[in-house]
């Protein structure tokens, strides 16, 4: 079961401040630090939010992100909502223009 | 290198130390405030105890080398220490995100702008009440409210993330979706709702904290509907009220497997309230470093493991969810630390434990949190 998703095609997606993607040279992973919180990241979600850059709707990143993988484009936008939707939920990514 | 025995747990038994994420540096004991359910132990380190701030340096970067990620600088009150930005300089340098954890009281704006310059991530905002005299009250400081209030603003004004640390207990639990509503307000993106834990100060105050099972039940309905009503706008995290529950919470995620706690003198401690447990000693890093302490001393590598637990937790399908519970409250309710955490419904000592905690709700008056005169 998937829940709401809480985030829609056209809408940009950004880290907000206080929220880093970074390396964690010790363990060899890439993180996201968030206010008391980090998150192991695996290549995909590392791939995703790479490509937020605040400017971007979900929309043009998944066809973006498509065409790297040679993947249908349909497929990667429903993972990338889905993805994104678990860290709006932890307030870990922001969506431009909502409260 | 020089050679270290394999660490073992206290009976002996082989463990595999591994590394932490999160460490919390108590860089004073000193505060304004006097919370009855302080954290801090009832015997407060002195502030020409405390560790200078290139030693907090050195830490941090022993620290980051251990694999930390996060670190919580919290005190006392941390804004007690005039070189607060120089320390949280040290911890951006070294690479960490920095957590200030702070009341708000004896930060100013401009204070608040230099340790914005120096690299504070995200800022945590104690609350202890939702009005001035409840909060002034609980807090016993006069005029911690406005001040308090006048704060959070600063903080979303500068553009910190923000969470309100809401402590909830028998006084101001009905108060709770107040709390809830006034960190929406102000802008928070997380809340904490954090029920006492009954160690140290707390301990003393059982009788005037202590909630009854009809709040933490009230408690945890507020919660799941906040929630709800909140997806996507706040975060709750909720420490629930354990001597109402069924099984204890899992201390620390495990003793001395992700976390670490340096206090104000450098004593390193598996959690800030290990040194309850009276027979433990604690390293200090003035003289051994970090990762030597976290990998070595023998106040980590106690209770590492599941070897040394007891019945019932040895033979409980729990053992690797729950860890056996807090050892700190093993000490204080079952006088043994190894003991199975007696508010654990399969502890002997369990229906003792929720007697006492319905008769506790007796006495409104408070023990506050001072330090002692003199020394």
């Amino acid at each position: 079961m998937t829940a709401a998703p809480l985030i829609a095609p056209e809408d940009v997606p950004y880290l907000p401040r206080g929220v880093r993607l970074q390396d964690d040279r010790v363990r060899g992973i890439r993180v996201l630090q968030a206010p008391e919180r980090a998150m192991q990241l695996d290549a995909i979600g590392d791939a995703i939010l790479s490509e937020l850059d605040g400017k971007r709707s979900l929309d043009s990143i998944a066809a973006a992100l498509a065409a790297r993988y040679h993947a249908p484009v349909e497929q990667i936008a429903g993972d990338i909502r889905d993805f994104l939707t678990g860290l709006i939920e932890r307030r870990m990514v922001f969506v431009k223009g909502a409260p | 290198m020089k050679d270290q025995p394999t660490p073992h747990d206290l009976d002996g038994n082989p463990v595999t130390p591994g590394l932490p994420m999160a460490m919390l540096a108590e860089i004073t004991h000193r505060c304004p405030l006097a919370c009855p359910y302080c954290s801090n132990p009832v015997e407060l380190t002195r502030a020409a105890q405390e560790l200078p701030a290139e030693d907090w340096g050195r830490v941090f970067r022993e620290a980051a080398e251990l694999g930390v990620l996060q670190v919580h600088i919290s005190g006392g009150e941390p804004g007690a220490r005039r070189d607060l930005a120089q320390i949280v300089g040290h911890a951006r340098d070294a690479g960490l995100y920095v957590n200030l954890i702070t009341s708000g009281i004896g930060i100013t704006r401009d204070r608040l702008e230099e340790l914005d310059r120096a690299g504070v991530d995200h800022v945590q905002l104690s609350l202890q009440g939702i009005r001035p005299d409840m909060a002034d009250r609980i807090s016993g400081h006069p005029g911690s409210w406005d001040k308090k209030m006048g704060f959070a603003d600063w903080v979303t004004q500068i553009g910190f993330p923000l969470t309100i640390n809401a402590v909830v207990h028998r006084q101001n639990m009905e108060r709770l979706p107040d709390m809830i509503a006034l960190a929406e307000r102000l802008g928070a993106r997380r809340i904490e709702v954090a029920t006492v834990q009954f160690h140290g100060w707390a301990d003393l105050n059982r009788a005037a904290l202590m909630p009854t099972r009809d709040q933490a039940g009230f408690a945890r309905q507020v919660v799941n509907d906040a929630r709800l009503r909140l997806r996507g706008r706040m975060v709750i995290d909720y420490v629930p009220a354990d001597h109402h529950a069924v099984y204890p919470k899992a201390c620390m995620g495990g003793w001395g497997s992700t976390g670490l706690n340096v206090a104000p003198d450098g004593s390193v401690l598996p959690c800030h309230a290990a040194q309850s447990i009276g027979w433990m000693r604690f390293d200090n890093v003035r003289d051994r470093s970090l990762g030597e302490i976290w990998h070595h001393s023998d106040a980590f590598n106690a209770f590492r493991g599941t070897e040394w637990m007891a019945e019932p937790c040895r033979s409980c399908e729990r053992k690797t969810v729950d860890f056996g519970g807090c050892r700190c409250q093993a000490m204080a309710l079952a006088g043994d630390a190894r003991a199975t955490d007696p508010v654990c419904s399969k502890s002997p000592l369990h229906a003792q434990v929720v007697a006492r905690a319905e008769q506790d709700a007796d006495r409104t008056e408070f023990v506050y949190r001072r330090m002692k005169k003199g020394g």
